[in-house]
């Protein structure tokens, strides 16, 4: 209908048709260089609108990674001076052991020493004397025989005789006293071996500790200078104990689930089966509340311990305090646990008595009957009941972890987010503009034919001018203008 | 923040403080005593011992007979509401499934069949028991045979409420023309719809799974 009295204005449809389309290139002809600015104008505000919002998100994106690394160089600085302190305490405590060793060490050391210097004194080698006789024996053999020097000669033969006799023997008594002087010492030699041991052993302990607190030291001025490869290495770290810590809670979780199966059946004989709060019924929301109570006390220990550090205002108790809150916490844990041991034993009881009613609402006569090997389960089921209590004490731990890596998992995928969309603006932005262009190139398609003359009539008019479809000339200009 | 936060603490206490919705069941068991069917009864016993089995601390049950006059407290043989503990309401199963044992094994047959009284008056006991889900169970043939002067062309108000036919046995006519068979239950399954209620019927008692 519409197109009939479109075409109807003559009476050849064709001939309406070209009349109307040279009207409508005429038209567009015209508001060409209006409708390039608009298209221009749109496009431009739109893709530097995108632009603005890009960067924004990138200036987003590098102050998150900023604050990212600020609170991942302090908790790194934090944890590294927890260690540092830490390996201090021990190399104080190993030179502290062995200082406070170290008077009986030396006394003993030196009652050592001065034995075996008295033993060495003594078992000096005493030389043979020499024998006085020789000179006097050859002046003697010397003399005239006539004179009886025969005589004398035999005797001071049997004279030195005798007194090497008696100065051997003086000899192997004097060596025999030597070497059981010696033999003596060997005692002596092996407490000083040992001791002497015991000081290289404790010395390399204190060589190793200070090796370790030398390396932490580094590790600790890399942080404090805000390397970017202590902050990787402290990222990845994070990481880590982030899938980690979640692994450990998802078991622990599991465990708190198999603590809320054993105790919830009981639980609604004790507030009902039948009350709700909301969607939930009372019975649940009782044993939940009950395990929610034992993960509690098992914060509270570890931070009275000293193990986690989840609540300053705990750690920085007096000693004294906290020696109450470990064994008022421990109590309750304590009673949580034979409570559960209790509700476990019930549960198992009433099981029984559904099963006892079930049956006979079935007409089973077989389910009645009693496994004698039952006592296994119940036992199982209070022994479960009265150690996961303790077990769920333990979450505290993963649990630290899990919430200080938390920050820095959430600030990098943050951050990656943020990334994401600065480059989907950028892209978005760039599009926009060539979108723009495109669009210009379009409005332009159905004037070839004016354009192509006008480029005729323009390089009729000035010789060398560029020749082709449409404004070539002035895309560079166009181009230049969105570009800016 | 805080002040933020007030209004959704504000809208969580008002939550845990109201009254809570009812998530209980209300189960009313009809049996067909009437005539030949009463030799079916032992059946509807099995019926009454699934839903025992099935029902939990809250839940309530009654059992009644179809009767000549079926719009009567005195045709209902058992009920109960079932304890909030659960060891409790297992010692009220088992008394309530003895007792409706014991009636049924001296159950007599009834000369007529008044199944819309039976429904109304399951109807009243199940709006006393403010259930959140009704349920009524007709052991019948759903034939329906009343004693001159008992009137019963009256709609039944069932919005919200189950109604499952089990055991309808075909009887001879039925055989003879099967019209008569499924014309009665498209007349039950109209008079239910129409009243609200959702209409099903369960012939295969050794399968009762769908039944809640």
């Amino acid at each position: 209908m519409f197109s009939t009295s479109l075409f109807g204005f003559t009476p050849w449809p064709v001939v309406s048709a070209a009349i109307l389309l040279v009207l409508v290139v005429a038209g567009l002809y015209f508001a060409r260089d209006t409708a390039h600015q608009a298209i221009r104008a749109a496009a431009g505000a739109l893709a530097r609108a995108l632009r603005v919002a890009s960067h924004s998100v990138h200036k987003a994106q590098e102050h998150l990674a900023a604050r990212n690394r600020a609170v991942l160089l302090a908790a790194g600085r934090e944890a590294k001076e927890r260690i540092v302190e830490r390996e201090f305490v021990r190399a104080g405590d190993t030179v502290r052991k062995d200082l406070a060793g170290y008077p009986e060490m030396h006394r003993r050391l030196s009652g050592a020493i001065l034995r075996m210097e008295e033993d060495q004194e003594k078992a000096v080698e005493v030389p043979p004397e020499a024998p006085g006789w020789t000179q006097a024996v050859k002046a003697v053999a010397n003399l005239d025989a006539r004179n009886a020097g025969a005589e004398i000669l035999a005797d001071i033969h049997k004279s030195m005789v005798k007194a090497h006799a008696e100065a051997m023997d003086s000899y192997r008594e004097a060596s025999a006293k030597r070497h059981s002087l010696l033999r003596g010492m060997m005692p002596e030699w092996r407490l000083i071996r040992h001791t002497l041991e015991r000081v290289n052993k404790s010395v390399e302990s204190v060589i190793e500790r200070s090796q370790a607190i030398d390396r932490h030291m580094t590790e600790y001025e890399a942080i404090v200078r805000g390397e970017d490869r202590a902050v990787s290495v402290l990222s990845s770290s994070s990481i880590v104990y982030f899938f980690i810590s979640a692994l450990v809670l998802a078991v622990a979780t599991a465990g708190a689930a198999i603590n809320f199966t054993l105790i919830s059946r009981p639980m609604a004989e004790m507030v009902g089966g039948t009350n709700f709060v909301g969607m939930f019924r009372t019975a649940d929301i009782a044993a939940l509340v009950i395990i929610m109570v034992e993960i509690s006390m098992g914060l509270f220990l570890m931070e009275s311990l000293r193990i986690t550090r989840l609540f300053p205002v705990i750690g920085a108790l007096t000693d004294k305090m906290r020696v109450r809150m470990i064994v008022v916490t421990f109590a309750i844990l304590l009673m949580m646990a034979g409570i559960e041991a209790g509700l476990a034993y019930m549960r198992e009881l009433l099981l029984q008595d559904d099963l006892a009613t079930n049956a006979l609402l079935r007409n089973d006569s077989t389910a009645s009957i009693v496994n004698a090997h039952l006592w296994i389960t119940t036992a199982a089921q209070m022994g479960m009941g009265f150690v996961l209590p303790f077990a769920l004490v333990f979450v505290a731990i993963p649990l630290e972890t899990f919430v200080h890596s938390l920050r820095t998992v959430m600030g990098l995928i943050a951050i990656a987010a943020l990334r994401v969309l600065a480059l989907i603006l950028r892209i978005l932005g760039n599009g926009v503009r060539h979108l723009g262009v495109l669009a210009e190139r379009l409005y332009d398609l159905p004037l070839f034919l004016p354009l192509w003359l006008e480029s005729r009539a323009a390089a009729g008019a000035a010789p060398g001018a560029v020749a082709g479809i449409g404004s070539a000339g002035r895309e560079p200009e166009s181009l230049q203008e969105y570009h800016s | 923040m805080k002040l933020r936060l007030l209004p959704l603490a504000v809208a969580l206490g008002m939550a845990a403080c109201a009254p809570p919705s009812p998530h209980n069941t209300g189960l009313y068991i009809l049996i067909d005593t009437s005539g030949s069917y009463n030799n079916n009864v032992r059946k509807a016993e099995q019926i009454v011992l699934y839903s025992l089995s099935r029902l939990q601390s809250g839940d309530s049950i009654a059992v009644a007979r179809i009767n000549t006059g079926s719009f009567t407290e005195k045709d209902i043989i058992d009920e109960t509401t079932f304890d909030d503990q659960p060891s409790t309401a297992d010692l009220q199963k088992r008394a309530f499934a003895t007792r409706v044992a014991s009636f049924l094994d001296h159950s007599s047959p009834a000369p007529y069949t008044d199944i819309t009284g039976g429904m109304l008056q399951a109807i009243e006991f199940l709006n006393e028991k403010q259930s959140a889900h009704k349920e009524i169970l007709v052991f019948s043939d759903m034939d329906q045979d009343l004693a001159k002067g008992y009137v019963r062309n009256i709609p039944l108000d069932l919005k919200g409420v189950d109604v499952v036919a089990l055991n309808v046995t075909k009887l001879h006519s039925d055989n003879i023309d099967p019209r008569l068979y499924l014309g009665r239950l498209a007349k039950w399954q109209s008079t239910v719809e129409k009243g609200g209620g959702h209409w099903r019927v369960i012939n295969d008692l050794d399968d009762l799974h769908g039944l809640f």
